[in-house]
């Protein structure tokens, strides 16, 4: 009886040895891809809102601080999305006609709110707090990106948990002083690490031990 | 188990291991099932799989789950919105709660209350801490009441006749019933009230009255306004920080009633001690059900409820009060009666004798002589003029209204909350008579079994809907206000008595300010601080955010109350029954099924037998020898020609030919939770007698319920947790509990040190002062969204209560002599079991001590929970958690993470809590104070028996605990070192009466 395999497949399988792990670390490298992508994390990518509203008008061209709208970011784990009210200040004696502001004069008169479309969403199970950041000299481009140049806003980072620690491991590489928290324009300086470092100290930022706890963020 | 195994066991002392203490009987008799059953994690769970095909296919599912377990986190987030205001009030910081004062009603009595809200959400609730009927605690009830308001089973609509109508509707209705009745006089109206003590009501109610002077107001609470045999004439308030002795006739005062917060609160400052020397008051207790108070007593003596009448006349007799002669005593009471009078004399002044409200008027009369002899009245204990408003006595003013209702006189019933279809005893007939009634109004929470016999049935708002006030069991004026608008469109009794008044626009605001608007004008009220107020205005706002008018607690220092007459005779005691003798009591969580439709109260354990989802006949351990009963057994009760028939469960500590019946179940319109379930006493229950009967008789129907008591889970092996220790002991040597246990150098483990430069929490649990009330329980299910995992998973041991409160008896199951408790939640181990076997490091230890549990890291090996020595973690089996209901999401803590199926769980120490307080002080630049951080069972709990802090400040009170001869942890021979440590039992028996079981060292075991 002859061969059923004739001498040839030997090479056969040992390519298809090679191929298999060749697949393997193809789809590995692809699921590693895919859980960084941008299309998962939605960086970057805009949201449809009720209105149109800019960021790079109000605070790049207009010049509002943070705070006129996300009242709560000094105060509370949440840093507040204004009432119709806080656009109605304004919007009460400017571009009062304005089209593109109808929803805006709608929700006030007829006392309903606006749904807008959550754009830094982070999951259920993290707890993140902007009172301590804030306190602590994480500015708001720090983690929101150029906001006063957004013309739509957009999650400017990945918001996973390995951005998050890259902070929470090493926060000298980020920390500013609080003055400079909300300020826009504000650049790191070249001695980043030096004052990132002397800041951690003055603002009794707890160690990395502390930081990496799970329970600072989740529970 | 059998009866001979544990007589066995008992006799034969010289066991090894035989256990001092004991949780179940069939612990004590130490049956293979009862090994097999600790043995195995959850015991009704496939400890392993040993059916072949299926174990195939499980290897198939599981390898498939595991592949595709990674790509389940490939998938998008959806999309959330926020919400803003349109207009933001002015005080709200969203993720922020606010906290506002407020009370809920038990009997009437206000239950003061401060209510967490969030975004407009209530969703917990705390006692008010400057209330003198809370000091901060609440009871099981106020930890569950907040479930209540999102019930989605409560009534959302007004009905006439089971269809839908419009409160114009009805208004117009009743004003046109109201018209015939004015020509009349009222002759045929009829108002039908559980107890009242709000002042605006009972003015709406005496307008009512005025006006029509042939109309008449009744009572009826099957819990709180019955009492047998005529009602005292004056309320006792006690003062027991003053008591040094304490005797209880059948008085339940730390598990029951309106008033149990602060007198536990009282009682346990003197169980509190600090130092050996520190003295404790010591406790009597004489009554038929095994209570939470006798479970304090240093000596306590079990007898039929008949014959605790006779024990009060012969305790008086021995204190010098001229009472009438107490026939036969039985041979233990006999025993303990001259130690217990002589001890009562040598305390004149700091003793009190406390009379238990299901006691007839006249042991109330001896208690109040015996108080008055011993010159306790004015020290410790004050009688005041009743605090409710209306008949004392329930039973007989319902009875008197039935009689009308039969006579055909009453053309319209007005029935203001209750469900007295129901709750009222079965000699009555309440609901027969309901049907020659004109017209039948019922407002109320639920379209319950009353509903469904009303012409006419109104939505009740709840009371964190509500503008209302109480007043405390203390006469505080306690306020309450709407913490969210009402859900269901419900309505309160107050806008219905306005519209009968010929107001039906009022709003309940309007009508509560307007109330106190006029009485503060005729009243001279102070605020906290003893000054007057400048204006009305300030008054109302004063009160309202305080919750309470504080002038007006007839317990504050220095208050001058009014001695009210003693006007009850004693009576001569009736002579003692043969036979069985059935007594009544309110079911301990769902009390007369009002609480029915709660899930968090229906799986809370009850105190002591830990049943749960059912309610039973307890017996003692003789009794049911002698009619070869055992626990699940179903007995048919006859009492006075009527019958029940009910699942036994063998209660150690009741007293000998009782049968303990505990009425609540059997609902049949509750919901979709409590609707029938359990058996229903009501039915055998009589207006003469609704607290106990002699005469009863009993005969098993071989048929068996099961019931779902957690008494037995997570038993730790018969370790002997508890360290108990008598006084004279203790102060011989006070190192006494230190030796009870073989603790291990901290060094001797395998892993390197951890330090802990900033804070490194720890909790101290003082056994001494728990009382076992299970408010710790709640408390926490409450702030930690804890699942209701239903009566068929708490009987395979599923129950997911983080924290358990572990039941001990000791001695004689047939008469135990004593009861400890030991809550139990995660005891945050240093060298944590748990911790090293995760394979996905899902619980970790943080740098502040805490062993994390991360949720979304748990992939449910459930190897921590095997390797958990103290047995705490618990896991989701099921989607134990309602992801769906709407009306429940919103009561969830937001601050805390649901959880899903596959997920282990357990104490995290209220970390959130935990890390708002870190939060505060880091933005606040300071330090983090001793006390800023209160966990939720540490907050609730009455006996302030949980102390919570940082066992690095040597100032904090958690630290001085810890530093305490009486401090141990347990299991700590197994090195764990757990930080959450326990102080030890002290017991204070009289030196005349020798414990039957000698302190300390024989718990240990080595």
């Amino acid at each position: 009886m002859s061969q059923i395999f004739p001498k040839s497949a030997n090479a056969a399988v040992r390519s298809s040895l090679f191929a298999v792990m060749a697949l393997t670390l193809f789809a590995g490298w692809g699921v590693f891809t895919l859980m960084r992508s941008s299309w998962l994390t939605k960086q970057s990518e805009f949201v449809d809102q009720p209105i149109q509203f800019s960021h790079a008008h109000h605070v790049g061209g207009v010049g509002l601080d943070c705070r006129y709208c996300h009242t709560s970011v000094e105060k509370s784990s949440f840093a507040g999305i204004p009432p119709t009210k806080t656009c109605i200040n304004c919007h009460s004696q400017i571009w009062t006609n304005a089209p593109i502001l109808e929803p805006v004069r709608a929700s006030f008169r007829n006392d309903t709110p606006l749904s807008w479309v959550r754009v830094n969403d982070l999951p259920d199970f993290v707890y993140f707090s902007h009172q301590i950041h804030v306190k602590q000299g994480v500015g708001c481009a720090t983690c929101h990106g150029p906001v006063d140049k957004m013309p739509l806003t957009y999650q400017a980072t990945s918001l996973q948990m390995e951005w998050c620690l890259d902070c929470h491991r090493a926060p000298e590489k980020f920390l500013r002083p609080r003055s400079e928290v909300f300020n826009m324009a504000y650049e790191a300086p070249a001695d980043q690490l030096e004052l990132g470092l002397r800041l951690k100290k003055e603002y009794n930022v707890a160690g990395i031990a502390h930081m990496t706890s799970c329970s600072v963020c989740h529970r | 188990m059998t009866f001979a195994d544990i007589r066995t066991r008992l006799a034969s002392p010289t066991t090894p291991d035989g256990p001092a203490y004991w949780r179940s009987l069939d612990e004590l008799a130490n049956t293979e099932e009862f090994q097999n059953f600790v043995a195995r994690e959850f015991p009704s769970q496939a400890s392993e799989f040993n059916d072949p095909a299926g174990r195939r296919q499980f290897l198939k599912l599981m390898g498939a789950s595991l592949a595709l377990a990674g790509v389940s986190a490939c998938t998008r987030q959806p999309e959330e919105m926020i919400v803003p205001y349109v207009r933001q009030p002015e005080d709200v910081i969203p993720g922020r709660p606010m906290f506002f004062a407020t009370s809920m009603t038990a009997g009437g009595f206000g239950m003061p209350l401060l209510a967490e809200n969030h975004l407009g959400r209530p969703t917990k609730l705390e006692g008010n801490p400057d209330h003198p009927a809370s000091l901060g605690a609440t009871d099981v009830f106020g930890q569950a009441a907040v479930l209540s308001l999102y019930d989605p089973d409560r009534s959302r609509t007004l009905r006439y006749r089971g269809d839908t109508k419009t409160w114009a509707g009805f208004t117009a209705a009743l004003q046109a019933a109201l018209n015939t009745q004015r020509s009349l006089d009222g002759a045929g109206l009829r108002i039908l009230t559980e107890p009242i003590t709000s002042p605006t009501l009972i003015e709406q109610l005496h307008r009512i009255l005025t006006d029509l002077p042939e109309a008449k107001w009744h009572q009826w609470d099957a819990v709180y306004g019955t009492v047998q045999a005529g009602g005292p004439a004056a309320t006792p308030l006690y003062h027991f920080k003053n008591a040094d002795v304490v005797v209880s006739l059948d008085a339940d005062f730390l598990g029951f009633g309106p008033s149990a917060v602060r007198y536990t609160k009282d009682f346990s400052s003197r169980r509190r001690i600090g130092t050996p020397a520190d003295q404790q008051n010591r406790l009597y207790v004489v009554e038929p059900v095994p209570t939470l108070t006798g479970a304090k007593a240093a000596h306590r003596v079990a007898v039929k409820a008949r014959d605790v009448h006779g024990v009060a006349s012969a305790l008086a007799t021995a204190v010098g009060v001229s009472a009438p002669e107490s026939g036969a005593l039985s041979e233990a009471i006999q025993k303990v009666l001259p130690v217990m009078a002589q001890d009562l004399m040598d305390h004149r002044g700091r003793s009190v004798v406390v009379a238990g409200p299901h006691q007839p008027a006249a042991v109330h009369a001896l208690a109040r002589a015996m108080n008055e002899a011993l010159g306790n009245v004015g020290s410790t204990v004050i009688y005041t003029a009743p605090v409710a408003a209306g008949p004392a006595d329930g039973a007989a003013s319902l009875s008197s209204l039935v009689e009308d209702m039969n006579a055909s006189k009453v053309d319209v019933l007005l029935v203001l909350g209750g469900n007295p279809v129901f709750t009222t005893p079965a000699d009555i007939g309440f609901s027969e008579a309901l049907g020659k009634v004109g017209t039948r109004i019922h407002l109320g929470l639920y379209y319950d079994e009353t509903a469904e016999l009303c012409d006419w049935h109104v939505p009740e708002a709840h009371f964190l809907e509500s503008w209302g006030d109480a007043r405390a069991f203390d006469g505080t004026v306690s306020l309450q206000q709407p913490l969210i608008a009402p859900l269901y469109d419900g309505r309160q009794a107050v806008e219905l008595l306005s519209a009968l008044n010929g107001a039906p626009g009022r709003t309940p605001a309007e009508l509560v300010k307007d109330y106190w608007t006029r009485a503060f004008t005729s009243g001279d009220f102070t605020d906290p601080a003893g000054a007057p107020f400048a204006t009305v205005e300030a008054f109302w706002r004063s009160v309202l955010h305080d919750g309470f008018i504080a002038s007006t607690s007839l317990l504050r220092d220095g208050a001058e109350v009014p001695m009210a007459p003693a006007n009850d005779a004693f009576d001569a005691p009736p002579a003692s029954a043969t036979g069985l003798e059935v007594v009544f009591r309110p079911d301990p969580t769902v009390l007369d099924g009002r609480y029915a439709n709660n899930g968090w109260l229906q799986e809370l354990p009850k105190p002591l037998s830990k049943l749960t989802w059912d309610n039973a006949v307890y017996v003692s351990f003789t009794t049911a020898e002698q009619n070869h009963l055992k626990n699940e057994d179903v007995i048919e009760i006859t009492l006075g020609g009527r019958t029940v028939k009910m699942p036994v469960w063998v209660m150690p500590g009741t007293a000998d030919d009782v049968l303990v019946v505990h009425f609540g179940y059997g609902r049949r319109k509750a919901g979709r939770v409590g609707s029938n379930i359990g058996a229903n006493p009501f039915v055998i229950r009589t207006a003469q007698a609704p607290w106990f009967e002699s005469g009863a008789s009993m005969v098993r129907t071989g048929e068996t319920h099961t019931l779902a008591s957690t008494q037995t889970h997570f038993a730790m092996e018969g370790r002997n947790s508890v360290r108990i220790v008598d006084a004279v002991d203790y102060q011989a040597d006070p190192a006494i509990v230190k030796h009870m246990g073989h603790k291990p150098a901290d060094n001797l483990t395998l892993y390197p040190p951890r330090e802990y430069n900033g804070n490194k929490w720890g909790m101290a649990i003082d056994l001494n002062a728990c009382t076992g009330c299970s408010v710790c329980i709640a408390a926490c299910v409450a702030e930690n969204n804890i699942p209701v995992v239903g009566k068929d998973q708490v009987k395979r041991s599923r129950e997911m209560h983080w924290i358990r409160v572990d039941t001990y008896f000791e001695g004689d199951p047939a008469e135990p002599s004593g009861t400890y408790h030991q809550p139990l939640p995660c005891q945050q181990c240093e060298d944590a079991p748990c911790e090293v076997v995760c394979p996905v490091a899902a619980t970790v230890h943080s740098d502040e001590g805490l062993n994390d549990m991360v949720y979304n890291r748990c992939v449910g090996t459930r190897y921590c929970s095997n390797n958990c020595p103290y047995k705490v973690r618990r896991f989701n089996f099921m989607l134990y958690s309602d992801f769906t209901t709407p009306e429940l999401k919103a009561q969830r803590n937001p601050d805390v993470t649901i959880r899903s199926r596959g997920v282990m769980e357990k104490c995290t120490y209220c970390v959130q809590r935990i890390n708002h307080a870190r939060i505060d002080a880091k933005t606040g630049e300071r330090p983090i104070a001793d006390g800023e951080i209160q966990t939720a069972c540490q907050q609730a709990c009455p006996a302030d028996a949980i102390v919570f802090g940082d066992l690095n400040s040597p100032d904090s009170q958690v630290s001085k605990l810890a530093a305490q001869d009486r401090n141990y942890g347990l299991l700590e021979d197994l090195g764990t070192r757990p930080r959450t440590t326990y102080l030890a039992v002290v017991r204070n028996p009289n030196p005349a009466l020798p414990s039957e079981t000698s302190s300390g060292n024989k718990a240990s075991g080595h």
